[in-house]
């Protein structure tokens, strides 16, 4: 572990990260200059407006894509510095994720799906924490059901069971009710919440729910690619 | 490990989507194809194999002219050796008022030395084994001859002047000619029994043959021993010049069938190139997951690999069976071509299926895999993130060398591979030109008529490149259908309306210069105009300018064998009506001068010989020398009897000669041949209807036969139709979706599909007939020296045969994608 980096002692960490496309009209700054850092069992909430840069952020924490400048860390890696395979393996190691859009493997039952990660990340007894995890989000009955033949909010149950069953250090959410409506919605993340407090992962969620932000520690705004407010800077 | 068992359990349900299975029936139509010619050909090399070392029934044979002289068989005897005799001839036997000419087989005690001879007691019952030869007095008969005579066991045949009762059915003796060779049915009889027939006697075509077997040294050293008393008129074969010949008539056959099993797998592989696409497509979202939740590179390429390689797995297992399952129905098809049954296949070609399903999945699927690998993980987030596609280099290379590789295993030489290879480049890079240019003109002619008819126009035109493809696959599929049904029968009826309506169709030979009074008096007192008789003559070119015949230089292969075969001369007076000179001079009718030949151009050519050439030739142990006065060009297809070397008259003379005839009898006065050949036994009768007929049935057959190996070629070409739609099967969804629910009524949507495959169809069988009628006309103009008419049947069935196959085809390809709820499918994008 590195040490001597100034955001080695928190879970998450962003140094100075820009992120430029570019586009046939010319360069585009997504994300200009950002910096701050999360400690350890935290629950942050991302906001801002539509194209604000909320997914981007999200993908180079997570190591999904490399900044056009600065350094990412995470569970203390220098995600930056790491290859395709090596950032692989940190998220096999320390990152979960729930999408919008639920993402599960069609050929696999939920069980299978839940079972991936913990698979992924060499635990053992996979079969037996994926069982577990299914009960505790309330879909034990339902682990041989393929995605098809479950409605959006079990998937989204599956998609949770699954971002929580290898334990990881960082938990990342883009919108994880947007395609729900609001009841499921609520309960969906009364079970992300409750997982969150029982483990003590630290949840990155990006929302345009304002009720759902204020549930979180800490609130971060972007706009136009900017950071233009944190609630822990103001209070 | 993670990696495989990962793949394993998603096996199971990717089996259910759509580009999967079209990837496997790909795969499993390339193994099927290349199987089926394979245990096809293989069971064919093997019953040559086999019968090369029965094909003589002995381990070296001396086939005479003359009787066998006893001092040949002493000197066997002394080597220790065993020997048989034969003596064969053709006849046409008798039973009652049918007739048939036939192989008479006269055989000794011991025959045969090597193989056995198979009999059953009753047609089409159990065959067997046996040890024996027929009892005096009777015959085993070949089914067919029996069936031909409408004769049963027990009934009795007239062979010359003797009756014989049949005793037997004979299925199979080891010297029987392998396959389509010998037209005439045999039947066996006891060398005992040939005297009594009469057949026997001078200038009648019997082959008298030694069989000779034992130990290899000792049959080496007999025939060192005897080898410089031989006359030139013997002729001595073992075992490895009867397997070399068969087995390179094999070898033949079976290259070109692999060939055009080949052009089925390289459709094959185009189907599974898309569908591979398709795959690699189909499983982006997935793998950007796998890597989003921490799978590495290796884990993915791998996942795809094991699926892949399961996939091929299970098309090569399928593809087995259903190339056995082929190879089964094309040889029952064949059954009577063969006189014998075929060996078992072995298992090479599943090797040769497998290997190649391997080498096409690799080199064809391979670019899509590494495409997939680099999937970036970013495409959780943001759909639009996509692989770079892989490098044109990459997926032309690795296509083009598993092309070479598969090619390779099939062709064996490295300068043929390159031909073969470079003229396929040619050929599809034509085709495609072509395909491109019929997209154009059926994008062009999208105007006006309603919605359907211009959404489905479009269509075609949108997706160029593919739909160019489509129709080339299909349109090659169809080509060979065409060729095979269509010409093959145009080309038999248009070389039968070429021959002369009054062209004969019954050869006498064998008639002796006494006979032919008597003969013609036969036919007239039938009403029948008694035939020209022309003398024949049967010599032994000796030497050339003064060369040996045997030591000379050729310019052709076939025209060593011309210069040492037993040539037939013949004499005239005048040029034959059938006959056209081309070079040098006919001689006057009355020459007297120094004997003179006038020879059949292409044997000059093969020969090497012109004008003013000597030919020397030996008749009767004494030597003639002729000067080429003039060179003929001759029309075969009038039936007359013709020669390749005429001579002036008076130059034969002196030899023994026997004379030939042709005449044209009709179905009702065949009587007259029965009176005929009672009268004269030794005359033969050769049927020329029934040998067209056999002709016939035996091309018929073949080509069937052939066909069915072409059969999977259209079904590659569809397997190419089911994957180009998978391909577009997410886009048909929306867009079906799309017009749905601007109030296009499902009816119209449908029919905007069809009229896209039908265009596609329609373009295809465009392709078809005219590549089926050029094909057709080289094949006519330059392999048969035909004319060729363009048919409008061909054109008909192929332009309507493309229609409605590609409808069909793809209307069940893309009926998923018609059915889909609007709501579903909208709601998901
Ligand atoms: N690879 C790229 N190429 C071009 N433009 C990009 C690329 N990635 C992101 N963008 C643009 O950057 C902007 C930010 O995108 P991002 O997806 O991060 O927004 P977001 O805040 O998540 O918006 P939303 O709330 O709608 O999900 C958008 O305008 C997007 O179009
Ligand atoms: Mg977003």
């Amino acid at each position: 572990m590195s040490n001597n980096s100034p955001a080695a002692a928190a879970v998450l960490a962003a140094v100075n990260v820009t992120k430029v496309v570019t586009s046939p009209e010319g360069d585009l700054t997504i994300l200009s200059d950002i910096s701050f850092s999360v400690e350890k069992g935290a629950s942050i909430a991302v906001v801002g407006p539509s194209g604000a840069g909320k997914s981007t952020l999200l993908a180079l924490l997570a190591g999904l894509d490399l900044p056009t400048s600065g350094k990412v860390w995470l569970d203390g890696h220098c995600l930056t510095d790491l290859d395709e395979d090596g950032r692989a393996a940190a998220r096999a190691r320390s990152v979960g994720f729930v999408f919008q859009a639920f993402h599960l493997v069609p050929s696999l039952n939920a069980l299978e799906n839940v079972m991936l990660p913990l698979e992924l990340a060499d635990k053992d007894a996979p079969r037996d924490r994926a069982m577990t995890i299914l009960a505790q989000v309330g879909l034990q009955d339902r682990w041989s059901h393929y995605p098809a033949q479950l409605s959006g909010g079990e998937k989204q149950r599956v998609a949770i069971a699954r971002a929580f069953a290898a334990e990881p250090a960082v938990l990342f959410a883009d919108e994880p009710t947007g395609n729900l409506d609001a009841r499921t919605g609520d309960k969906i993340m009364n079970i992300m919440f409750e997982l969150n407090n029982n483990r003590s992962t630290t949840l990155v969620l990006v929302t345009h729910d304002t009720t759902l932000a204020e549930r979180c520690d800490r609130e971060i705004g972007l706009d136009a690619g900017l950071l233009v407010t944190d609630s822990r800077a103001v209070a | 490990m993670k990696a495989v068992r990962f793949a394993l359990r998603s096996f199971g349900r990717e089996l259910r989507s759509g580009e999967v299975v079209v990837l496997l029936l790909s795969v499993a139509l390339a193994v099927a194809a290349l199987t089926a010619v394979g245990f096809l050909t293989d069971r064919i090399g093997k019953s040559v194999a086999r019968q090369a070392n029965e094909v003589l029934a002995a381990d070296i044979r001396l086939r005479s002219p003359e009787p066998i002289p006893l001092q040949w068989r002493q000197a066997a005897e002394a080597h220790n050796l065993r020997t048989a005799e034969t003596q064969t001839f053709p006849s046409v036997i008798f039973a009652g008022d049918e007739s048939s000419l036939t192989t008479v087989k006269g055989v000794s005690e011991e025959y045969p030395l090597r193989g056995h001879v198979r009999i059953s007691d009753r047609l089409f019952t159990e065959q067997y084994e046996v040890d024996r030869i027929p009892e005096p007095g009777t015959v085993w008969a070949d089914g067919a001859l029996m069936a031909r005579l409408g004769i049963s066991v027990g009934d009795a045949v007239s062979v010359g002047e003797v009756d014989l009762k049949v005793a037997a059915v004979l299925t199979y003796r080891p010297d029987q000619s392998i396959g389509f060779a010998s037209l005439a049915p045999s039947i066996l009889v006891n060398l005992a029994d040939m005297p009594r027939t009469g057949l026997i006697n001078e200038g009648s075509r019997v082959g008298y043959a030694l069989l000779v077997a034992g130990e290899e040294d000792a049959v080496n050293a007999f025939y060192a021993a005897v080898e410089k008393s031989l006359p030139d008129s013997v002729r001595v074969r073992n075992r490895e010049d009867s397997s070399g010949r068969a087995g390179a008539a094999a070898d033949r056959a079976e290259r070109f069938l692999s060939l055009t099993a080949v052009i089925s797998v390289l459709l094959s592989a185009v189907a599974i190139a898309m569908s591979a696409r398709r795959f690699a497509h189909r499983r982006m979202d997935t793998v950007a997951l796998m890597k989003s939740l921490g799978a590495s590179q290796r884990f993915i390429i791998t996942a795809a690999s094991v699926q892949i390689v399961l996939l091929g797995v299970l098309g090569v297992i399928i593809g087995c069976v259903v190339g056995f399952s082929a190879e089964r129905l094309i040889t029952s098809m064949l059954a009577d071509l063969f006189q014998s049954d075929l060996p078992d296949p072995g298992l090479a070609p599943v090797a040769l299926g497998s290997a190649a399903a391997l080498i096409l999945v690799i080199g064809f699927a391979l670019p899509a895999l590494v495409q997939l690998r680099n999937t970036p993980p970013l495409r959780v987030l943001r759909h639009d993130a996509i692989p770079p596609p892989p490098s044109r280099i990459f997926v032309a290379g690795s296509s083009l060398l598993a092309v070479a590789a598969l090619l390779y295993s099939i062709i064996g030489d490295g300068l043929m591979l390159v031909i073969v290879l470079g003229g396929m480049l040619v050929i599809s890079g034509c085709l495609y030109i072509v395909g491109r240019g019929l997209v154009v003109l059926i994008g062009r002619s999208r105007g006006g008529v309603g919605i359907a008819w211009r959404y489905g126009l479009a269509n075609v035109a949108r997706r160029g490149r593919d739909s160019a493809v489509q129709i080339v696959a299909f349109g090659l599929g169809l080509t060979v259908l065409l060729l095979l049904t269509f010409v093959r029968t145009e080309l038999l009826e248009s070389w039968q309306q070429s021959l002369d309506e009054d062209a004969p169709n019954q050869f006498l030979i064998n008639i002796q210069p006494q006979e032919r009074d008597s003969i013609a008096a036969i036919f007239e007192a039938a009403g029948i105009t008694a035939p020209g008789f022309v003398p024949l003559v049967r010599a032994r070119m000796s030497t050339i300018n003064g060369e040996d015949v045997k030591t000379r230089e050729y310019p052709a292969e076939d025209g060593r064998w011309m210069a040492n075969r037993e040539a037939n001369l013949s004499w005239a007076t005048t040029l034959g009506d059938s006959n056209e000179l081309i070079e040098g001079e006919w001689w006057e009718p009355d020459y007297q001068g120094p004997p003179l030949v006038s020879v059949e151009e292409d044997a000059a050519l093969e020969m090497g010989v012109g004008l003013g050439d000597q030919l020397n030739f030996m008749i009767a142990g004494q030597e003639v020398e002729l000067t080429i006065s003039s060179l003929r060009r001759i029309n075969w297809n009038s039936f007359q009897p013709n020669f390749f070397m005429v001579l002036s008259p008076g130059a034969l003379d002196d030899y023994p000669v026997t004379f030939v005839a042709s005449l044209k009898i009709d179905k009702q006065q065949k009587d007259v041949l029965l009176t005929l050949v009672r009268a004269h036994p030794t005359v033969s009768v050769i049927d020329l209807d029934a040998i067209l007929e056999q002709v016939r049935s035996i091309i018929d057959k073949a080509s069937l036969a052939v066909q069915a190996v072409f059969v999977f070629t259209l079904a590659a070409g569809i397997a190419v139709l089911f994957a180009a739609v998978q391909s577009t099967i997410d886009e048909r969804r929306f867009e079906s979706a799309m017009l749905r629910a601007l109030g296009v009524r499902r009816r119209t949507v449908l029919a905007g599909v069809l009229t896209e495959f039908a265009a596609l169809g329609f373009a295809a069988g465009l392709l078809a007939s005219a590549g089926a009628s050029i094909l057709a006309f080289i094949i006519a103009v330059n392999l048969f020296e035909l004319e060729y008419n363009f048919s409008p049947a061909l054109w008909f069935a192929g332009l309507l045969g493309g229609t409605v196959l590609v409808c069909v085809s793809g209307f069940l390809a893309a009926r998923g994608a018609i059915n889909a709820p609007p709501i579903d499918v909208l709601r998901a994008a």
